[in-house]
């Protein structure tokens, strides 16, 4: 099960990524624990300075745009 | 090279609809429609032109090049970056804690807030292409002057001491690395993105499509109250009613562009269409950088990192700003 968390601060295309996430993911068959990370405090801990962004298991795989779904297939 | 908008708008509005441009509607009309395919066609073009080239600037870059740097020059800086950085206000708090936590005065990084929603390359062509260069010369001038004196006060009045307890822990930290690097004379490589030719067209696609959609709205509203003042309001109506004469049309144009919230590529048709009906240059400045830089959403995403305190300050500050940029301008405008 992989822990994936998306770290932004409430916008439209932080949703979006939740979502392409999420479908990805289905189509894909990965069993995923997705986590919305909104305080700013745990996001700064991460170093990221452009929402939304990705982190999985522990490590940033993508900031700063939604990602596509190619982008999702290949850290997944 | 903008000839081919007006034909088109003649060709739809006295062609296609057979309206006579001697009636009101169909006047206005052929204004809204020449203005609206006219910007559409520009914004696009100039946003992916603008990506292209930016696409390997990136936020981090900008973080470790103004880290360490001396005050004076630190607000020019900021508020210079702030006018070149690709910016989304979404992203303003991750920048905001980036900032501080690499020890960069608060100062500093408010110059750059306040400058970056402002000021940015495609409002900048944007009003060349409208409003010609001198009004955007101005434009920026007051943008960044705004930014950077904003900036100082806000060091001034040790605004850090009003940071929620977090980010000013954040700060401290990030000082202490600062002088630890000082001393052990390590300076740490600025680097820019190494970008191949399509990775730079897909980022400029994707920022063209993005800005796209969020400002079209702001380009209909703009340009169909130009359309709505053009055709409808008589000719110096507004300049009688809310001209210069009046000192209070200023506050109350700021106040009312506090709960509208635009982005600037989107309220520059807006400002378009108010100087072109003779609304003081003053009194559009302060409506237009009221609606851009102070909003319900920056306050309620500033207030995760500040303290009742310094938010207030901060907007006071900036209403304050606008108000006094546009008695200034207004009072200026017969010498300009």
């Amino acid at each position: 099960m992989k822990e994936i968390k998306v770290l932004g601060t409430g916008c439209t295309k932080c949703k979006n990524t939740v979502a392409v996430i999420e479908k990805v993911a289905a189509e894909k068959n990965i069993a995923i624990n997705l986590e919305k990370v909104e305080d700013p405090a745990q996001i700064m801990t991460y170093a990221v300075m452009s929402t939304p962004a990705v982190v999985v298991d522990g490590e940033v795989v993508h900031k700063g745009s939604v990602p596509s779904t190619d982008d999702v297939a290949a850290f997944l | 090279m903008f000839k081919v908008f007006t034909d088109f708008a003649d060709w739809l509005v006295f062609g296609v609809f057979n309206l006579s441009a001697q009636t009101k509607l169909g006047d206005a009309l052929h204004f809204f429609v020449e203005d609206v395919s006219k910007i559409f066609v520009l914004l696009v073009v100039m946003i992916y032109v603008i990506a292209l080239l930016r696409a390997s600037l990136n936020i981090e870059a900008v973080r470790d090049y103004l880290a360490g740097k001396h005050r004076g020059i630190g607000y020019v800086l900021g508020s210079s970056f702030g006018v070149i950085t690709p910016f989304c206000s979404c992203s303003s708090i991750p920048v905001f804690l980036g900032f501080t936590s690499a020890g960069i005065p608060v100062g500093i990084t408010m110059a750059f807030l306040i400058t970056s929603p402002l000021i940015n390359e495609v409002a900048i062509l944007l009003l060349m292409s409208l409003l010609g260069w001198k009004f955007t010369l101005i434009y920026i001038f007051i943008g960044m002057t705004i930014g950077i004196l904003g900036g100082f006060f806000l060091d001034s009045i040790k605004a850090e001491r009003w940071l929620k307890s977090f980010a000013a822990k954040a700060l401290q930290q990030g000082q202490q690395a600062q002088n630890d690097n000082k001393n052990s004379k390590h300076k740490k490589d600025v680097s820019l993105q190494k970008l191949t030719m399509k990775e730079r067209h897909q980022f400029a696609k994707n920022e063209a499509k993005d800005i796209f959609l969020r400002v079209w709205k702001w380009v209909f509203i703009g340009v169909g109250l130009g359309a709505a003042l053009h055709g409808f309001v008589p000719d110096g109506w507004l300049q009688q009613h809310l001209g210069a004469g009046q000192w209070w049309s200023v506050p109350a144009a700021v106040l009312l562009g506090i709960p509208l919230y635009s982005n600037a590529t989107g309220v520059i048709p807006v400002m378009e269409s108010l100087l072109n009906n003779g609304l003081p240059i003053g009194t559009t400045l302060a409506f237009c950088m009221s609606t851009v830089a102070a909003s319900f959403p920056e306050f309620i995403l500033l207030k995760q990192v500040m303290q009742w305190r310094l938010l207030a300050v901060f907007f006071v500050m900036l209403l304050v700003a606008f108000t006094l940029v546009g008695w200034v301008f207004n009072f200026l405008t017969p010498y300009l």
